[in-house]
């Protein structure tokens, strides 16, 4: 398969061709870098939303009104719905359609859910890919989505121009995960489902952990109270955004977003494909073995590492490597 | 990595009866497969937009409702008319003599009531096992 | 899952020895291995001891009572069958109105003693025959009632004053009991004699059953109006009938089933409160519809603990003096989801022990499955045999002719204390959540009901439970049930007669109605004069809920697989 092809046609406007780069970049096909280039300079038009949070919060209902904002702004829209895969089965259910039913057969609309998968660096490299793709498409507003408040998160939101942080009344343990996971990067704190108790002293804690930062390097997060199902606090949260976004279109104040962006994506390309050039010089049986002989302490990792590197790289020092 | 099968679960129609549909999700879901759900009340150009977007392998249909006779043949056609190389299942409710013309029009198994979800699960690996 | 966890908990019989609960479950195989060992885990995953005997302290009055006694344990009436026997409701519904008329005069015809409308999907979420939502699905599962018009064709030559109806409609119940109340009218008989029930439980849609229109609290709102109106207008009707069915046919437990039903039951006492309504007497009209499911004695505890649990909630934790209003009256339907399409004349049999448990856990009124209804909607043969079934149990069994016939059971008993007390701690999960409404808005119900449906279908894929026919005792052989199969010009005709009466009615008072309606829904007086206004001036079903939908919005599904 020929992925130059396919990323031109992406770049002509085929959903279905955008549909299957993606695949490829999530199943870690190789050689479809040459096509990530091309869809690289077509790309970087579209302003990139995250929205993440714990599950069960509405981030998808939110994510949902916003996109439908911005349709009735005429803007086109993309959204990556990033969902946990099952560690044990390797599987997953991605079910954040299910809140955005009415936006599927929307020609001005283009969803996709991702599982975690599992991979290394593997998963922010994929959101990231997943969203130039999308820019290349035509869409002019993209939103990503994640769970949670780990590294993956984390990374995966640097590739935002703004980060909602979304949370509910009521959980205490939110705001301390919050506080140990995201306080760096989010930009916008909504405090959704408003009406159930609990909601202003919630949007106090954040506000206190706010205050608690000296300097904000000229903007200080909002935190927003809002329903996203009773489609209320929905206009302060688009305002927001709004003004978050004029602020950081000043090259000075993102460059630095950008910068550590940009290093860390560039590692992740070397590690996955080094990874994956290094791995396809052994056969799975040769792996096989290699596994077997450390699992039962027969040999070391390391020792092991550096045989299969050594066939794919005859001659490197790789005592200094690994 | 090896590449993942990613299964598209669809509720045309006005009927709310998923347990089926779920049941089926789950059990794709713990054979490692990748289970796109769509939720209740999807309209066939709903469900084929989906497919497209999220690229998936296979479309499973559920209706517990009797539509399946109207809503079937037509996302079958949206299939078709969008030249996707999927391959479509159906579950739920179907007489036993409806199945012949849902054949026919292009999907390529009808697992009525009983059937387990072992033969489903089965059914996916074997029909598109290159991909797992 | 917390409550998984609390279902799995081991259970010893208290009363009685042998109870050495053997922990999993073992299928036995045909024709091999014949002993059976205590511990089975019923349907509710509950161990049971090997038999179970008499236990020290066992107050008659307070867990008892004779039948028509508080609280009621044994059944709301002294004389129970011997005064009236249950009602035969078959439920029935399909393509038109005269098509379905046509099916409850030959109901009646063979016996039966009240009618059950069954709608179509359309109808049931609020649309019109012609709406684009309602492609493919015109009269499959029920009738398709767009209009008073179709209404009327509906009960036409059945006089309404006569009958009791059910009719299962829940997101538009008010819009289409007044178009019922209005064909009332046309056939000149008052609102004050009619009889019958509108489900109108939309707590349970967002729990399991899904067909669900506008978000909680304004359906609540509706609810409450009908409340108000029927007690001042309708005063024998049911406004609404409080449904574990569709829980337990989403695939809850038996226990699950309990305790979701009546908490809901709960939350419409305290929104009627809310109002400001006398709950002496609205609570009278509030009626209950549990599944009658495969295990036998689970089942009639079930209904017995449901009975004591209501009328101590309603006297002790209400406060009520009506003793009516302590008195559990419920519906049964036999289990849907235990029909088997394979060897369907097995499902008669199934049927048949279902009816009997709900008839000997003291139900006021009763629906019979079909053996074909796992294939498709049932032709009149099948409605027929199910119908007979209730009759031979009525006529020929003599199991109605004393009241609690198994009161004081050790086993029932001990099973009766069990399921109350498990319902208990569901309660308390409810409350955790703030109530129903918060447990709703968290997904607790969706969850419980999901996690105890995949665990069931995983125990009989691995044979840990064998249907028979299905897992084992299979045979082949081609099927041959006779399919109905509706007339495939309805369609049309029905949509031509809609088309012909939004042409010919009178627009302006048409107009003048549904902006009265909006008005009504955008403020907080009862809706239901409005409505009843909205349909007499021949708005159709999809106009009125539309307008409905515009001011109160829309509800969506939530994520929980």
């Amino acid at each position: 398969m020929n992925y130059t092809t396919l990323a031109r046609s992406i770049i002509r406007g085929d959903r279905k061709a955008a549909a299957r780069l993606i695949s490829v970049v999530e199943d870690e096909e190789e050689g479809y870098g040459e096509a990530m280039d091309m869809i690289f300079s077509a790309s970087g038009r579209a302003g990139v939303l995250g929205i993440t949070g714990a599950p069960g919060v509405g981030k998808s209902t939110l994510v949902f009104e916003l996109a439908k904002g911005f349709r009735k702004e005429g803007k086109s829209v993309g959204i990556v719905a990033v969902d946990p895969t099952s560690p044990l089965t390797g599987g997953a259910i991605l079910g954040d359609r299910i809140r955005m039913s009415e936006l599927s057969s929307d020609p001005g609309v283009f969803i996709r859910s991702m599982g975690s998968r599992g991979g290394t660096g593997g998963l922010s490299l994929q959101a990231s890919a997943t969203v130039r793709i999308l820019d290349a498409l035509g869409c002019e507003e993209i939103i990503v989505e994640t769970v949670g408040a780990g590294q993956t998160q984390v990374d995966i939101m640097g590739l935002a121009d703004t980060v909602v942080v979304v949370t509910m009344p009521g959980s205490g343990d939110e705001v301390q995960s919050i506080k140990a996971g995201l306080l760096e990067i989010a930009d916008i704190y909504v405090v959704n489902k408003m009406d159930l108790p609990g909601s202003m002293s919630t949007a106090a804690d954040l506000r206190a952990m706010i205050d608690l930062v000296e300097d904000w390097k000229g903007w200080k997060p909002p935190v927003l109270l809002a329903s996203a199902s009773g489609a209320r606090g929905l206009e302060e949260v688009a305002g927001s955004i709004r003004r978050h976004r004029e602020w950081f279109s000043d090259p000075e104040a993102h460059m630095e977003r950008r910068a550590s962006q940009a290093r860390k994506e560039i590692y992740d390309i070397i590690a996955s494909g080094i990874l994956r050039a290094i791995s396809s010089a052994v056969t799975d049986e040769e792996m096989g073995e290699l596994v077997r002989l450390v699992a039962e302490r027969k040999m070391s990792p390391y020792d092991a590492a550096r045989k299969v590197a050594g066939s794919a790289l005859p001659g490197a020092d790789l005592y200094k490597a690994l | 990595m090896a590449r993942k099968i990613r299964v598209l679960i669809a509720k045309p129609g006005l009927d709310g009866h998923d347990r089926g549909a779920k049941v089926v999700a789950r059990a794709l879901r713990d054979a490692g497969m990748e289970v796109i759900y769509t939720g209740l009340h999807q309209s066939p150009e709903q469900i084929v937009q989906t497919a497209l977007q999220e690229d998936v392998d296979a479309i499973g249909l559920s209706s517990l409702s009797g539509s399946h006779d109207v809503l079937f043949p037509r996302v079958m056609e949206l299939v078709r008319k969008n030249r996707m190389k999927v391959l479509v299942t159906a579950g739920g409710i179907i007489p036993e003599e409806d199945v012949p013309a849902l054949r026919k029009c292009g999907i390529a198994a009808v697992f009525g009531p009983g059937t387990s979800i072992e033969e489903i699960v089965k059914f996916h690996k074997d029909r598109l096992g290159r991909r797992s | 899952m917390p409550m998984a966890l609390a279902l799995e908990k081991k259970v010893k019989g208290s009363r009685g020895r042998g109870g050495t609960a053997a922990g999993g479950s073992q299928a036995v195989a045909p024709g091999m291995e014949t002993v059976r060992k205590a511990g089975y885990p019923n349907l509710s995953w509950l161990e049971t001891s090997q038999f179970y005997g008499p236990e020290g302290g066992f107050d008659y009055r307070e867990k008892l009572g004779s039948p028509g006694e508080y609280p009621f344990t044994r059944g709301i009436h002294s004389d129970m069958y011997l005064g009236r026997l249950w009602t035969m409701r078959q439920f029935a519904g399909f393509g038109s109105a005269s098509e379905t008329n046509s099916r409850f005069k030959y109901l009646l015809s063979h016996g039966e003693t009240g009618l059950s409308v069954a709608f179509d999907y359309p109808t049931l979420y609020g649309y019109d025959t012609d709406d684009p939502h309602s492609e493919g699905e015109y009269g499959k599962c029920g009738v398709a009632i767009s209009s008073l018009d179709d209404m009327t064709a509906l009960f036409s030559g059945i006089p309404l004053d006569r009958v009791s109806t059910s009719m299962t409609i829940n997101g538009p119940a008010s819009v289409i009991w007044a178009m019922y109340l209005a064909a009332a009218e046309r056939q000149g008989v008052p609102a004050a004699s009619l009889r019958g029930t509108i489900q109108n439980d939309v707590l349970k849609e967002y729990i399991a059953q899904k067909s669900f229109i506008f978000p909680p609290a304004p359906s609540m709102r509706l609810v409450v109006d009908t409340f108000e109106y029927g007690m001042k207008h309708v005063p024998n009707w049911n406004t609404v009938s409080i449904s574990g069915y569709h829980i337990r046919e989403a695939g809850s437990t038996a226990v699950q089933e309990l305790a979701f039903t009546l908490a809901d039951g709960f939350e419409y006492v305290r929104q009627g409160i809310e109002r400001g309504l006398d709950p002496n007497k609205f609570v009278p009209r509030l009626s209950f519809f549990f599944n009658a499911h495969n295990d036998f004695f689970e089942e009639i505890a079930k209904y017995r603990a449901a009975r004591r649990i209501w009328a101590r909630e309603m006297k002790e934790s209400f406060g009520l003096t009506n003793e009516k209003a302590m008195k559990l009256r419920f519906h049964t339907q036999t289990a849907g989801c235990t029909l088997t399409a394979e060897q369907p004349e097995n499902n008669v049999t199934r049927v048949a022990l279902q009816a009997m448990a709900a008839v000997l856990g003291g139900t006021q009124s009763l629906h019979t499955n079909s053996l074909d209804e796992a294939l498709a909607l049932p032709t009149e043969k099948a409605v027929r045999t199910a119908l007979r079934t209730q009759q031979i149990i009525a006529y020929e069994t003599g199991v109605p002719n004393v009241a609690d016939p198994l009161g004081g059971s050790y086993y029932v008993e001990w099973l009766t204390d069990e399921m109350e007390e498990r319902a208990y701690g569901i309660f308390d999960e409810i409350a955790s959540y703030g109530g129903v409404l918060g447990a709703i808005d968290r997904g607790y119900f969706q969850k419980a009901i999901t996690e105890s449906s995949y665990r069931y279908q995983r125990e009989v894929e691995k044979k840990e439970r064998i249907i028979v026919g299905v897992n084992e005792f299979t045979s082949e052989e081609p099927l041959e049930i006779p399919i109905l199969r509706m007339d495939p010009k309805g369609r049309e005709r029905q949509i031509a007669r809609l088309r012909k009466l939004r042409r010919t009615r009178d627009s302006a008072s048409f107009e003048k109605a549904l902006s009265r309606l909006r008005k009504a829904a955008e403020g907080d007086e009862n809706t239901m004069p409005a409505i009843l206004g909205a349909v007499k001036a021949n708005a159709t079903l999809g106009e009125v809920t539309g307008v409905l939908r515009e001011v109160f919005g829309e509800y969506r599904e939530q994520r929980i697989i």
